[in-house]
């Protein structure tokens, strides 16, 4: 019922979210807030495509990319706290070690 | 316009205006707040399409748990509560900000071009589709299910090894 490129539009609204979120934040939990905004917006378009295609696929790499954003989650807010600790500061400019 | 996609255009409204306001508030737990309304929007829209198992899935994991993983993350990194300096410089904002909005704009122009608002038909969803899924889920797609189920053992207990304090070594 719902045209496909509104929905297209409102997952494009997101991911420039959080593009703008991963460029300008430099707090690395903002960071992975702003990451979080994308994978949502990649889900959206995934089920509004299944939907408008009536094919049950985009819904089930839905699910995976829910799970694999759960895991990344996991693992970054574990990696942050670790920087935390050993750095008291979660700003993503001060861990520039390995830059070239 | 159908009354779905009256209802689509409010939840969309406020969701997006939740996901700008994400990325640009300066209180980071009023950022994860925010984060809430956002992907709730995002699984009202799914169950709008006619995508009920990913919608509550979407609000479960994401609403429920994703989000109080944050706040966790911000409360053990003691985050700057209120407003923060260091984050958020005005020269990132105005890199971000033009990326942002240039790739907003194209990615627009470019749907529309495709689809022109005036010109697709809408599309019905599928009715019952949480039948359908749960059976090509674990009929065509067993073998990436048991590995996403593997990748998120290795998840947890790779959070575990690296937040854990090393009281032997």
């Amino acid at each position: 019922m719902i045209r496909l490129p509104l929905v297209l539009l409102f997952a494009a609204l997101f991911f420039s979210a959080g593009v703008y979120g991963v460029l300008a934040r430099r707090n690395a939990v903002m960071v992975l807030m702003a990451i979080e905004l994308m994978l949502n917006a990649v889900n959206v378009n995934l089920v509004a495509f299944s939907s408008s295609l009536h094919q049950v696929g985009g819904q089930i790499f839905a699910l995976f990319v829910i799970a694999v954003a759960a895991a990344e989650v996991g693992i970054g807010l574990a990696i942050v706290i670790l920087l935390f600790r050993n750095r008291a500061s979660i700003n993503v400019d001060e861990v520039n070690l390995l830059r070239w | 316009m159908s009354a779905q996609e009256y209802a689509f255009v409010v939840v969309a409204v406020i969701g997006s205006l939740a996901a700008i306001s994400v990325v640009m508030a300066r209180n980071v737990v009023h950022a994860a707040l925010f984060l809430v309304i956002a992907l709730a929007s995002v699984g009202v829209t799914f169950l709008l399409v006619g995508a009920e198992f990913v919608g509550w899935t979407q609000i479960l994991i994401y609403v429920g748990a994703i989000v109080i993983l944050f706040l966790f993350g911000l409360m053990l990194t003691k985050a700057p509560i209120g407003r923060d300096t260091l984050d958020h410089t005005w020269k990132n904002r105005l890199a971000g900000g033009i990326v942002g909005s240039l790739l907003f704009f194209g990615l627009a122009s470019l749907t529309l071009r495709v689809w022109p608002l005036d010109e697709t038909a809408s599309s019905q969803p599928v009715a019952g589709s949480t039948a359908a899924l749960g059976e090509s889920l674990f009929r065509d797609y067993v073998l990436p299910f048991e590995v996403v189920s593997f990748l998120l053992l290795a998840a947890l207990i790779g959070a575990i090894v690296l937040a854990r304090k090393d009281d032997a070594a």
